[in-house]
């Protein structure tokens, strides 16, 4: 399982990755192989958008389940990955990369220090068996 | 498949009916440019078409062909004598707009199916009308924001929804506009009481609980847990799917719960999955009888001793209003009637404990072949998981294949989403110790082929008409029309 160690985690398998003051967020790996291939993904929030932390960011869909993606902190949407609706298997071959899903100019950074680092992420992914 | 579509079977000319000449004069054709010739409408004589349908409904799989073990789906046999009934003439041959006068029969048959659900369920008020469950669960669900708002109670937004319950539950809360939050399990398949304690606040509407949950497990906390969402102000949905476990032993009303449905084409035997419209009736507790959905079957003038009570439609004080046309799916609840009848009370414990028994049974003799996540007593169903730790790449899905090609219909695979590639089985009381015997040999030798030979599993089902589908495929490159015209429609 593939957990980059400069990203931040959430406890429902979010990724946040922080440069300056952008918060770039995706799903985990874990998250996707529990999954499995993704056929559908509908981000919510658009551009300009004031969000909050906890509220939806996405909702997924594979062939076994349907889940949404929680909004790990809050700020504004600088961005929104349009290309991953024509695209839904990137979920599944690049998590982190190709298949991020919004950019959040953060509003309190605090949210960021919150979360898990990857060590705890890994140890946390443990715990659940699988 | 072996079976060509009608459209590649058909033979230009060729007909099945012969109208004779016509002996009046020939009217004229309306606008032309309706008549759409490029229809490719099949020409078959009548014995292909006859030949066709045959072949087609003999690759279908049915509970009239054997085992049907899908999980929270109730698939039990259903008596013939549920059809001879509906269609009686008196029954089959009624019109709802007749007056009510001339449907007596059919409204006195209502009005006690309203009150043996209410004895079934220990609830005070029962509405037949809901087209099936996932609208008998809207419609309790709209029912409880009725109560809060008749009270002035506007700040109540919230629903919980324990990871056990229905996957239809957290949709209907949504649909009535309520924000759904959902309730972790503890360790043992209970809804976790110091979770939910943490979450009841003056905005919860109420709580959708499954019990048995879909798990299988019969919540060890209930009381506990429908007393603390009442402290809190909110009501308890009882989601019935799951009534055939616990029908003449516990009644859901009784438990404290505020409203629940009914599923008559789980637990009452009406055809199901394709076989016939379904039926979800609600019962509600006294508090809520005001708000039932508008109508339901009343005494309208009581009995005197020369006239029997004359039964008519009464709309609810406060009702939500109408939700289905007419009176529900009428032919339907003629059959859960007759099902009631030839059990009798007694008769109907002994099914939900033959239920129970049955599930217990197949488990115990596959428990050791298979992990079994919440280890404790099953009600009427169990969820396993679908992995062994020493077989690389074989999943729940591989083995629900697999057992199509030994003429099974494979259970319910991946939920409930809490237990990791889950299959969830639910044998239903209707079926023998022989065919539970031979299911569970079969369910050993897959465990044992998994083992030795995974590529049968992987590659299942070798046996079917057509192979494993691309599900991946299917559902990113969804093609909505059957028939695409090779020109464009004029």
């Amino acid at each position: 399982m593939n957990i980059p160690a400069e990203l931040k985690f959430t406890k429902t398998d979010e990724w946040v990755k922080v440069e300056g003051n952008i918060a770039t967020i995706g799903v985990s790996d874990f998250a996707q192989e529990q999954l499995s291939d993704v056929v559908f993904v509908e981000i919510v929030p658009g551009v300009g958008e004031t969000v909050k932390a906890g509220g939806a960011a996405a909702t997924l869909e594979s062939v076994k389940a349907a889940a949404d993606v929680n909004l790990p902190v809050s700020g504004k949407v600088t961005a929104v990955n349009a290309a991953l609706a024509d695209k839904p298997e990137t979920v599944n071959t690049d998590p982190y990369g190709a298949a991020w899903m919004l950019k959040i100019e953060l509003s309190n950074p605090a949210e960021v220090a919150a979360l898990m680092d990857a060590a705890a992420y890994e140890a946390f992914c443990k715990e659940r068996g699988h | 498949m072996s079976e060509k579509t009608i459209f590649e079977l058909s033979s230009p000319g060729r007909q099945g009916v012969r109208f004779p000449a016509p002996d009046v004069t020939p009217a004229e054709l309306p606008d032309e440019s309706l008549i759409r010739a490029d229809l490719p409408l099949p020409e078959l004589a009548e014995v292909d078409v006859i030949r066709h349908f045959t072949a087609l409904s003999k690759l279908n799989y049915c509970v009239d062909s054997g085992l049907y073990p899908l999980g929270s789906c109730t698939m039990k046999y259903n008596p013939r004598i549920n059809e001879d009934m509906a269609r009686l003439p008196g029954f089959a041959f009624t019109h709802p707009l007749q007056p009510i006068e001339t449907i007596q029969g059919s409204l006195a048959l209502m009005f006690q199916m309203q009150e043996w659900l209410k004895e079934i369920s220990g609830f005070e008020g029962v509405t037949l009308e809901p087209a099936a469950g996932a609208q008998g669960e809207l419609v309790g669900v709209l029912i409880i924001r009725a109560y809060h708002q008749s009270r002035g109670d506007t700040k109540r937004t919230k629903i919980l929804i324990p990871d056990s319950a229905h996957g239809t539950n957290p949709a209907t809360s949504a649909m009535s506009g309520f924000e759904v939050l959902p309730v972790p399990s503890d360790a043992r398949g209970n809804v976790d009481l110091e979770a939910l304690k943490a979450v009841c606040d003056d905005t919860l509407a109420g709580l959708m609980l499954t019990n048995p949950n879909t798990l299988g497990l019969f919540d060890e906390h209930v009381l506990e847990l429908i007393d603390i969402v009442h402290k809190a102000g909110g009501l308890v949905y009882g989601d019935g799917a799951n009534l055939n476990a616990i029908m003449g032993v516990v009644r859901p009303g009784d438990l404290g719960i505020d409203v629940m449905h009914f599923n008559l084409h789980k637990t009452f035997s009406t055809p199901h999955g394709g076989g016939g419209p379904g039926s979800g009736p609600v019962g509600v507790a006294k508090h809520l009888v005001d708000f039932l959905p508008d109508p339901v079957v009343g005494i309208i003038e009581d009995a005197t001793e020369e006239m029997p009570p004359l039964y008519g439609f009464v709309t609810p004080a406060k009702t939500i209003g109408r939700i289905k046309s007419f009176a529900g799916h009428f032919g339907v609840i003629v059959r859960a009637y007759t099902y009631v009848l030839m059990h009798g009370a007694e008769g109907l414990r002994d099914i939900s404990e033959m239920a129970v028994l049955n599930a217990n049974y197949l488990l115990s003799k596959i428990r050791h072949a298979y992990t079994l996540p919440y280890n404790r007593t099953c009600m009427h169903e169990f969820v396993l998981e679908g992995v062994w730790p020493d077989v690389a790449d074989v999943h729940a899905l591989d083995i629900a294949k697999r057992l199509m090609d030994y003429d099974y219909h494979p259970p319910t695979n991946y939920f409930p989403l809490i237990v990791h590639e889950a299959l969830m089985i639910e044998p239903t009381e209707t079926e023998s110790k022989q065919t539970l015997d031979a299911f569970a040999e079969t369910l050993l030798k897959i465990a044992e082929e998994a083992h030795t030979t995974p590529e049968l599993l992987k590659e299942a089902p070798h046996k079917t008409p057509i192979g494993r589908v691309d599900e991946v495929r299917a559902a990113r490159d969804l093609v909505l029309c059957c028939w695409i015209p090779e020109e464009p429609v004029k």
